[in-house]
């Protein structure tokens, strides 16, 4: 029986009031789905049903594809610059006064703790609609001309692991550059977006404007191959972002985006802050229970520290606290659902078959919902697949290195290139190994530090184009 | 770091490379790690435990020129009985006081198991002659201190005279508690030695002094006198806590931890307590490992003790003022 035992603290669920059943948002009416198809949403947590939620088939597609055209080309991009900028304003903050509404619901739906939804993703969705709402007028002085036109419509898809913030990326720099847009929530995730689509009837948004679409692959497929659409902006795994390039590359003029996995290595030298370091490593991949595109999944370790670094986080991640999302004090919440569990169960199956050593704390795991302890993987060389394929989930592996170059080399060594994470006490150390990575983001002695004036996206198979920042405009400018 | 380095000689260049050795600290991170754990939400019984925790782990202090007999009998009589109307209130850790009212708080508290701690070596800003900071020193063991609260001399940290300060803390701690190794020992007064974190500015500094303060053989590290702005951060207590860990596993004594100045409410001490808990380990979640130097604390503590207790707020009248 520990000392001081930190008794249950849960966040309220009363904010939140939960419907039985949500309709597609199109043209800024609920309406059900065509062919009446429903699905059920469920808490990771407990595997309690929330709601149950339209599934959008090709008809629904193509009516909310007509009225995202129809508003386009009557209110939303012959709107004085001005106002479109007013109407952000007003989104972003409608968000703030129903963040801690947003970020209960963010944690029932996806199981990420609410300490994380409430200081880290909602913040950051404001923040992203602020940051775009100031850009709404301004366009001319991004660097893209003196009048940058709107692409027309924009076809979203977007991830589990931050639902609402993925949403934030997606819509504000489209809303703020004049486009329309069709998003689709993933569909373990569709509560947040089903309720920005209130917010954007209660900021009295212009109809057509923003329309949202659950359903899962198939709705998915409609969406971004409807004739339709000027854009695609897709966010989730790279094997469905090479079939949408490939289903897009066929189409001339269509702007496609894609934001998809990642293997970063977070890289410790031996001259590094030790104990902000670990700090790092624990942010890097157990953040969001590792479903983070650029999660510091491979620790790279330089040798002559190696058995210091594995101490201290070993130390480190049995303070860790795993379980009830809604208890303010969780560091560790639900995975996302039990295809994802299973295949993280799969990859740490394989991780160990494969001879690397398998460690997790003490550690206690619900008997309800789904759940994946904390799990560090030592002994890992280049050659194991836990090191080159992405596991989206709470576990780590350990590399070690011997010099600068060895690190840069074993780093960029990936099919992926989404971020990296360069801790050392030299100043220059930085500066040489930034410009040597091949990755979007490099993080110096921190880890998963987002921002919307920083652009954000990958190299070779992350994906191409940026999102956030001046950088994150050109996405949906006619360029 | 594998022989107690803190019973063998050390020499000014081996001990300015060890220092300068040891891991950095990161600020950036370092503050940020302080405040996700001020975020740590404490209810219920979890709050109970900590208010009681807290309330003794106190060192009741009273540091001012106009001390006189009648306040030092005072915040005795308070430190015995914090809360006249609740017997179930722990008593606190210690009074801290000035050398020369340390025989008086000793004959207050006598038989209660409550210490005497004393400030000296020229408290707060140790400017004199080592001759005239052995001598303070003695005189509070003299009048009756079981704790003696030593400043360290932070010019001479400051200009990288490491070996001065190693010598002086080396130096009171044989007046104080007898040779290095003897810690712990009965009878033996115990040593904290303030390293006044607030002139000492960076958290690698704060590293390095906590360092040497326990390799010249402190029992306890203590953050400020009180008397610099800022005094106790959690930044700055964060890393004294993981020098302290990191001490224990290389060198086998464990050292306490004493934030001192500026914790004035029961949000503010259980914020430590959490900070102590994930940082160090449960091991120093006790009044022999960690203290609050602090005076006005005390009495949220018992407001808010008394709230946990009655579901009601009573006014300040309701608690006394020592």
């Amino acid at each position: 029986m520990p000392k001081f035992e930190y008794a249950p603290a849960p966040e309220s669920r009363a904010i939140v009031s939960l419907r039985e059943s949500y309709g597609l948002f199109i043209n800024g009416q609920f309406t059900p789905s065509a062919d009446g198809r429903a699905f059920k949403t469920i808490s990771p947590a407990t595997e309690e049903v929330l709601a149950e939620v339209a599934e959008a088939g090709p008809a629904d597609v193509d009516r909310a594809v007509t009225a995202a055209r129809t508003a386009y080309e009557r209110t939303w991009s012959v709107l004085p610059p001005k106002e479109r900028g007013k109407y952000l304003f007003r989104i972003a903050r409608i968000i703030q006064e129903r963040a801690r509404e947003l970020a209960v619901l963010e944690s029932l739906d996806n199981g990420k703790p609410i300490r994380e939804s409430r200081d880290v993703d909602i913040p950051l969705v404001a923040a992203h609609f602020f940051y775009h709402a100031g850009w709404a007028d301004k366009l001319e002085h991004a660097g893209y001309g003196p009048a940058p036109r709107p692409l027309g419509v924009a076809a979203q898809v977007i991830p589990w692991n931050f639902p609402l913030l993925m949403l934030a990326w997606k819509i504000a720099p489209a809303l703020a550059c004049g486009n329309t847009v069709v998003l689709k929530p993933a569909e373990t995730t569709p509560l947040t977006a089903l309720t920005f689509a209130e917010i954007c009837r209660q900021a009295d948004l212009p109809p057509g404007a923003v329309n949202i679409l659950t359903g899962a692959g198939e709705t998915g497929r409609a969406l971004v191959t409807h004739p339709g659409v000027d854009k695609v902006a897709f966010t989730g795994s790279t094997e469905v972002g090479k079939e949408i390039a490939r289903s897009c590359a066929a189409v001339p003029g269509k702007k496609v985006t894609l934001e998809l996995g990642g293997k970063a290595a977070n890289i410790v030298f031996e001259d590094a802050p030790v104990d902000q370091a670990v700090e790092g490593i624990v942010n890097g991949i157990f953040f969001n229970q590792g479903h983070v595109c650029c999660a510091g999944s491979r620790l790279l370790v330089q040798e002559s520290v190696y058995d210091q670094v594995v101490a201290s986080l070993q130390r480190r991640l049995a303070t860790l606290r795993l379980g009830d999302p809604l208890d303010k004090n969780t560091d560790v919440g639900a995975i996302n659902s039990a295809a994802q569990l299973a295949r993280i169960r799969e990859l740490s199956e394989v991780g160990e078959a494969e001879g690397a050593q398998r460690w997790s704390p003490p550690c206690e795991l619900p008997v309800k919902g789904f759940w994946f302890p904390p799990t560090v993987f030592t002994g890992v060389s280049q050659a194991h697949r836990i090191a080159r394929e992405e596991i989206f989930g709470p576990v780590l592996s350990v590399l070690t290195f011997r010099t600068p170059a060895e690190a840069v080399e074993k780093a960029n060594n990936t099919p992926y290139g989404l971020s990296a994470g360069v801790w050392t006490d030299k100043g220059s150390r930085i500066l040489w190994m930034a410009s040597r990575l091949r990755a979007g983001v490099v993080w110096a002695n921190t880890f998963n530090k987002f921002d919307p004036s920083s652009p954000f996206g990958g190299y070779k198979e992350s994906g191409y184009g940026r999102e956030g920042g001046r950088h994150g405009l050109e996405a949906y400018l006619d360029v | 770091m594998s022989a107690p380095a803190d019973t063998r000689t050390i020499t000014g260049s081996s001990l300015r490379e060890f220092l300068h050795g040891l891991p950095s600290v990161d600020q950036v991170g370092a503050e940020a790690r302080a405040a996700m754990l001020s975020s740590r939400s404490i209810k219920t019984t979890a709050k109970q435990w900590a208010l009681d925790a807290a309330i003794s782990m106190i060192d009741l202090t009273t540091l001012e020129g106009q001390d006189t007999p009648g306040k030092v009998r005072a915040i005795c009589a308070k430190a015995k009985r914090p809360d006249p109307a609740d017997p179930t209130a722990p008593q606190v850790a210690a009074v801290c006081v000035y050398p020369d009212l340390a025989h008086l708080a000793a004959a207050e508290v006598k038989g209660t198991g409550i210490h005497v701690a004393s400030v000296a070596t020229a408290f707060p800003s140790g400017r004199t002659s080592l001759e005239v900071k052995l001598a303070d020193a003695t005189y509070a063991i003299e009048s009756g201190a079981d704790e003696v609260d030593m400043v360290i001399d932070r010019g001479a940290f400051l200009a990288g005279d490491y070996q001065l300060v190693y010598d002086e803390i080396a130096a009171v701690r044989e007046v104080v508690a007898g040779p290095a190794g003897t810690a712990g020992q009965v009878g033996r007064a115990h040593l904290k030695v303030i390293l006044e974190t607030g002139e000492l500015v960076t958290l690698d500094n704060v590293r390095r002094a906590s360092w040497l303060a326990m390799l010249a053989g402190a029992d306890f590290i203590k953050t400020s006198t009180g008397k610099v702005a800022p005094a106790a951060t959690l930044p700055v207590t964060l890393v004294m806590l993981e020098a302290v860990r990191d001490f224990l596993a290389a060198h086998g004594r464990q050292v306490g931890v004493k934030p001192a100045g500026g914790i004035r409410t029961a949000k503010d001490a259980i914020r430590y307590l959490v900070l102590v808990n994930e940082t160090a380990g449960e091991d120093w979640l006790d009044p022999r490992w960690f203290r609050f130097g602090a005076s006005s604390l005390l009495n949220d503590l018992l407001m808010q003790r008394t709230k946990l207790a009655t579901g009601r707020y009573s006014g300040s009248d309701y608690f006394t003022l020592d």
